[in-house]
Parts: structure tokens; C-alpha cells; sequence
């Protein structure tokens, strides 16, 4: 199996760079290549999670330099699920850029995407810290090439924001990983888990430091409060498809924050104890009330997704701040759940705003072509965000309220009412959209639009996917408790590394 | 050379971050690019300041400077240099589609000529 780890990385990057020789004149070549790609990728992905289910993490060692002085790809139940989750989404959002065209409205769309997934496996699935900055080198340039996908002039001055405010980003990674290199001496994941454990006291202001320096970048790229700014600009100006790919660009924020604060940073470590997890729960707490503030006051459709997708990474954090088991295992579960819930809403907002003049929410206009099947999508996909019962949305948030009885009082308060406000968000702009449009002015003939059947195809796929996440609840948690326990426990990830006796 | 190394530092990343937070792209991307600098000469500084050092441990050496961050510094300099590459194309494209190189979005102050869907 081992080498086989490699694979969701070198899938994409093989791929990405023969589209880009070979194949950059001739669409239809494209489209098969790459959709054969992220089919492969899933296939391999699906087969890595079954087989680290049964095992404990395997480390992948590049060029076979042992750890901790060479690089190492380390697969866990946790990196597996988020590939895997990577997979699903990239052959999904896949089918709906060929089928709505969007592909051949600019140039490279799939080397760029093949480029992005390439990048996006590599995070989840490195085992070395430098490593982890390199591969969100490679998915954020990837990601500014499909956001500025077919131009425009307002995605091209929001592309300039996000590119500034993600490079200010990789300087401050850079400058944290360096201060972490400069007190441990090691850049690996597993052997800095070590040495945080055992840091003198000397060491442990400076450690502090690079540790929030740390987590503020992934704070950035999870897009929490006061570092949310790039997110609603970004997502709402990019290409339709591209922001359902992005959707699972936060939860590498995340991932790496569940990551290192889990197995380098634990609350057990003298060194930073409680300090992550208190800085974390109130900037989550106020990304959940902005994000449910945006969704009641947005706009334009795709706004409301970009503030929905804030409100859902503030749930995650939430229960990620708690760092306990059962908090974690919520936040995984929720995490899944939104990926697949927030691509599906930013695919129905492409669906809508490729039908309508313009895709704002302060006018309602005539119906829409196919309005009867779009609506219907929209409010399944609404319900499934908002989190009301029966879908998913409902079950991961009652699992993170469940995981966090200890603080009720406020934070089941916040959760309850910001929901309460992004229901009457998706509420209003349903209205809007869907049944106002049928009282507004009449028109002559019945609206043109070609019925791009893949398109629907596609958000149909992840409306079942949402599905059944629902439906097989149970042993998904089930799953969930297992990736979190082996994840608390560390020393089988550590063991995996196979670091040298007192180096 | 610890207090020049330290206040060449600060002083890179003190007016990094003044240019960045002017309101046009050129300043923004000139701060962006001093801000790398900074980050590269610290990176290279926490392999602690050495001088006449082999960069290879050996048994019978005194001492060695860490080769490590001399890596990290070729991969952070090599990342920055291409990402300063791509927002520069960015900045020349939306200032020539806009009109105007304001980074900010507010389009109210946008010259109509630039309305260019």
C-alpha cells in the first residue's frame, strides 16, 4: 500500500501538467483527462481510507530520507477522510463546470483545477510542517488562476485582494514556522509533538508566540473573525464552480488547526495549555453571529453562500476550540457536512445567476428558466446549510451542541439564535428569488436558457451526498470517534514517523 | 551583528507593512515584497548567526552553521518571488480593465469609462 500515498498528489500533478503541454488547445481532450484524473483520484482516495481503516497511519518517506531530516507524507484516518472529501467534491464540481460551460470561458480551467487538487491533497496529507506551507503555496497560486477564471473586472480587483491578503499570509506561516524552527529544531510534525512536550522553561514565551503566529495563519485560511475579510469577496466573485471547489479550501484551515492542535499544541502541553483553545472559542463565537449577520444582509445569492460558508466554519470552530474526543468528532462531521452543503449552495447561486440579469436580492425579477427544479434544489440545499431538521446540517449541529454541554449557556445560545437568523437569511432570499419573481412583471414567452442537464446532475450528486451523510449518520460518527481517538492518542501517528532514538 | 541583523529586520518589516496598507496595488505589492525580504532574512537568521562555519556537521569540526534554514530560505525566496510575479499580472489586469489601481472594491468612485462588463 505504501506507495500508493503518494498517488493523490502525483494524480493531479501528472495530469495538471500534461493538460497544460499537451492538451491545451483541444477542450474535449481536457475534459476527459481531467475528469479521468479526479476519478482516479477518488477511486485512489476511497481506496486509501479503507485500507488506513484498518491500520495504523503509514508514513510515505520522499526520496526514502528518514524522519525527522527528510520530508514525510503521513497518512491517518483523519488525512484520508479529508482526501477523500477532496475527491468527491472535485469529480462533482468537475461534471458541473463541463456541464455549465463555465470550462470553455476561459483558458487552462482544468490544468489549473488538476494543479489545485494537487495542493489541497498534498496539505492534508504532509507530515512536515514546511511541507504544509509549500503544498498551500501550490493550491493558493493554482486558486488565483481559477479565481480570476474568465476575467472580469470586479473578479479581477477581488482577485488582487485575496492575493495580497494571502500573501501577508504565507509571510506570516514563514515567520512562524521559522521561530518554531528556531526554538525545536525540527520542522516535522511528529518529532515537534515531542519536543513541544519537553520544552524548557526558557523556551516557552517564544514558543507561545510562534504557536498563536501558527494557528493565526490557519485562523486565516478558515477565514475566523477578524481574518475573514478575503472570504466574502473571494467566493462571491469567483466563478461558480470554482467557489464549490474553495469550500473545501477553509477546511484545510481547519484540518491543520485540528492537527497541530491536537498533536503539537494539546492542552495537556505545559508549554501552551489552554492558550489555542481560549483565543480560538471567542473568535469562532463572533464568526458565527458575522456569518449569520451576512446571510440575513446579503446582497446578491452568491454573497449569502460566501457569509453562510463564514457561519458554518465559526460552528466548526466551535466545537474545534473545545478540543476534547467528542468535540472534535462533531467538528469533523460538520466539516464534511458543510463542504458538500456550501459547494451545493455556491453551484445552485451559479445555476440562478447564469439564468437571471443580475443575482441580486433587493428586486425580484421575472421567473427564472427551469425556476421549478432550481427552487427545489435551493431550499433543500438551505435547509441542509441552516441546519434544520432532516438533513445533515441538523444532525452535525446537534452534535456539536451535544459536544459542548460544558459551556451551554453561551454557546448554545449563539448557535441557536444564529441559526435562527440564517434560516430567515435563506428565508428571504428564497422569496425573492423563487416566489415573488412568479408576481412580478409578466413577460412574453417562457425564458431561453439551454437546459445544461450535467449541471443538475452534479448539484443533484451532492444533494445525495448530503443525503446520505444523513441517512448513514451513524456509522459515519461511529467512523468519526475511531479517526478522533486514534488522533488523541498520538503515538501511533508519532510511531509512524519512525524518528530516530533521542536525536 | 545580532543588532544590525535584528534592526534590518524590523525596519524591512515596519515599512512592508506602512506600503501595505496604502490604498493603491503598486505601494501594496512593494510592501508585500519587502515584507518577503524580512521574512527571508529572518528565516535565514534562525539558524543562529555564524560565521567561517562548515555547513556540514563533521566529528571533527567546533562548530557548524545550520544548513537547514539556508534551505528553507531557497524555497521561501524561489514562492515568493513567483507569487509577487502572479499579483503583479493581477494588478496590471484589473488596473487596465478598471481603470484605476484603488484595491479596494468599492466601485461608487469607479471612472464610468472603465464599465466595461
Amino acid at each position: 500500500m505504501s506507495h500508493w500515498i503518494i498517488a493523490p498528489v502525483l494524480i493531479p500533478a501528472i495530469m495538471g501538467a500534461l493538460i497544460v503541454l499537451i492538451m491545451r488547445n483541444d477542450l474535449l481532450l481536457q475534459r476527459v483527462f481531467s475528469l479521468a484524473a479526479s476519478l482516479g483520484l477518488l477511486a485512489t482516495s476511497v481506496a486509501l481510507l479503507i485500507a488506513t481503516s484498518q491500520t495504523v497511519p503509514e508514513v510515505y518517506l520522499l526520496g526514502d530520507w528518514p524522519a525527522p531530516f527528510g520530508i514525510v507524507l503521513v497518512l491517518d484516518r483523519l488525512s484520508a477522510l479529508m482526501v477523500t472529501l477532496t475527491g468527491v467534491l472535485a469529480v462533482i464540481v468537475q461534471l458541473y463546470a463541463i456541464g455549465s460551460g463555465w470550462d470553455a470561458r476561459g483558458r487552462h480551467f482544468h490544468a489549473l483545477f488538476q494543479f489545485q487538487l494537487m495542493g489541497i491533497c498534498g496539505a492534508f496529507l504532509t507530515g512536515d510542517a514546511f511541507n504544509l506551507f509549500v503544498f498551500f503555496e501550490v493550491l493558493l497560486i493554482a486558486s488565483y488562476g481559477l479565481m480570476i477564471h474568465s476575467g472580469g473586472k470586479a473578479r479581477l480587483r477581488a482577485g488582487v485582494q485575496y492575493v495580497a491578503f494571502n500573501l501577508v499570509g504565507s509571510s506570516l506561516f514563514l515567520f512562524a514556522l521559522a521561530s518554531i524552527y528556531s526554538i525545536t529544531g525540527t520542522l516535522n510534525i511528529a518529532d515537534l509533538a515531542e519536543k513541544a512536550a519537553t520544552l524548557p522553561e526558557g523556551d516557552a514565551a517564544l514558543f507561545r508566540v510562534s504557536a498563536v503566529l501558527l494557528m493565526l495563519v490557519f485562523a486565516i485560511k478558515g477565514a475566523l473573525v477578524p481574518l475573514h475579510f478575503w472570504l466574502p469577496g473571494t467566493y462571491s466573485n469567483a466563478p461558480g464552480p470554482v467557489a464549490a471547489l474553495f469550500a473545501v479550501m477553509t477546511k484545510i484551515g481547519a484540518y491543520s488547526a485540528i492537527r497541530f492542535g491536537v498533536i503539537v499544541f494539546p492542552p495537556s502541553t505545559p508549554v501552551t495549555g489552554s492558550l489555542i483553545a481560549d483565543l480560538m472559542l471567542p473568535a469562532a463565537l463572533v464568526t458565527l453571529v458575522l456569518g449569520a449577520l451576512g446571510v440575513l444582509g446579503a446582497s446578491t445569492l452568491s454573497r449569502l453562500a460566501a457569509f453562510a460558508a463564514v457561519a458554518s466554519m465559526g460552528t466548526a470552530f466551535i466545537a474545534i476550540a473545545a478540543f476534547t474526543p467528542a468535540s472534535i468528532s462533531a467538528a469533523l462531521y460538520y466539516m464534511v457536512h458543510s463542504t458538500l452543503a456550501g459547494a451545493a449552495l455556491f453551484l445552485i447561486a451559479d445555476l440562478v445567476s447564469d439564468r437571471r440579469a443580475h443575482d441580486g436580492l433587493h428586486q425580484a425579477l421575472p421567473p427564472i428558466a427551469q425556476t421549478g427544479l432550481i427552487s427545489a434544489l435551493f431550499m433543500v440545499s438551505a435547509i441542509a446549510t441552516a441546519g434544520m431538521p432532516p438533513l445533515s446540517g441538523f444532525v452535525g449541529k446537534l452534535l456539536v451542541l451535544d459536544a459542548l454541554r460544558d459551556s451551554a449557556a453561551l454557546v448554545w445560545s449563539v448557535i441557536l439564535v444564529s441559526s435562527l437568523l440564517i434560516i430567515l437569511g435563506f428565508a428571504r432570499a428564497g422569496s425573492t428569488l423563487f416566489w415573488k419573481a412568479h408576481a412580478s412583471a409578466p413577460q412574453d414567452g417562457p425564458p431561453g436558457h439551454p437546459t445544461q442537464p450535467l449541471a443538475f446532475v452534479a448539484v443533484g450528486l451532492l444533494l445525495a451526498a448530503i443525503v446520505a451523510l444523513t441517512v448513514l449518520a451513524g456509522p459515519v460518527m461511529t467512523w468519526m470517534e475511531a479517526t478522533t481517538a486514534e488522533l488523541f492518542d498520538a503515538a501511533p501517528y508519532i510511531d509512524a514517523n519512525r524518528l530516530p532514538e533521542g536525536n | 551583528m545580532e543588532a544590525l541583523v535584528a534592526s534590518a529586520l524590523g525596519l524591512l518589516t515596519a515599512a512592508g507593512l506602512y506600503l501595505m496598507l496604502r490604498q493603491r496595488t503598486f505601494p501594496v505589492i512593494v510592501g508585500l515584497t519587502l515584507l518577503s525580504y524580512a521574512v527571508n532574512v529572518f528565516i535565514f537568521a534562525v539558524g543562529r548567526l555564524t560565521t567561517n562555519m562548515p555547513p556540514i556537521y563533521g566529528p571533527d569540526v567546533a562548530g557548524y552553521a545550520d544548513p537547514l534554514p539556508q534551505a528553507l530560505v531557497l524555497t521561501a525566496i524561489v514562492i515568493s518571488f513567483g507569487m509577487t510575479a502572479v499579483i503583479v499580472m493581477m494588478a496590471l489586469g484589473a488596473f487596465l480593465e478598471s481603470g484605476h489601481d484603488k484595491i479596494d472594491m468599492n466601485d461608487d468612485d469607479t471612472p464610468a469609462e472603465g464599465d466595461a462588463k
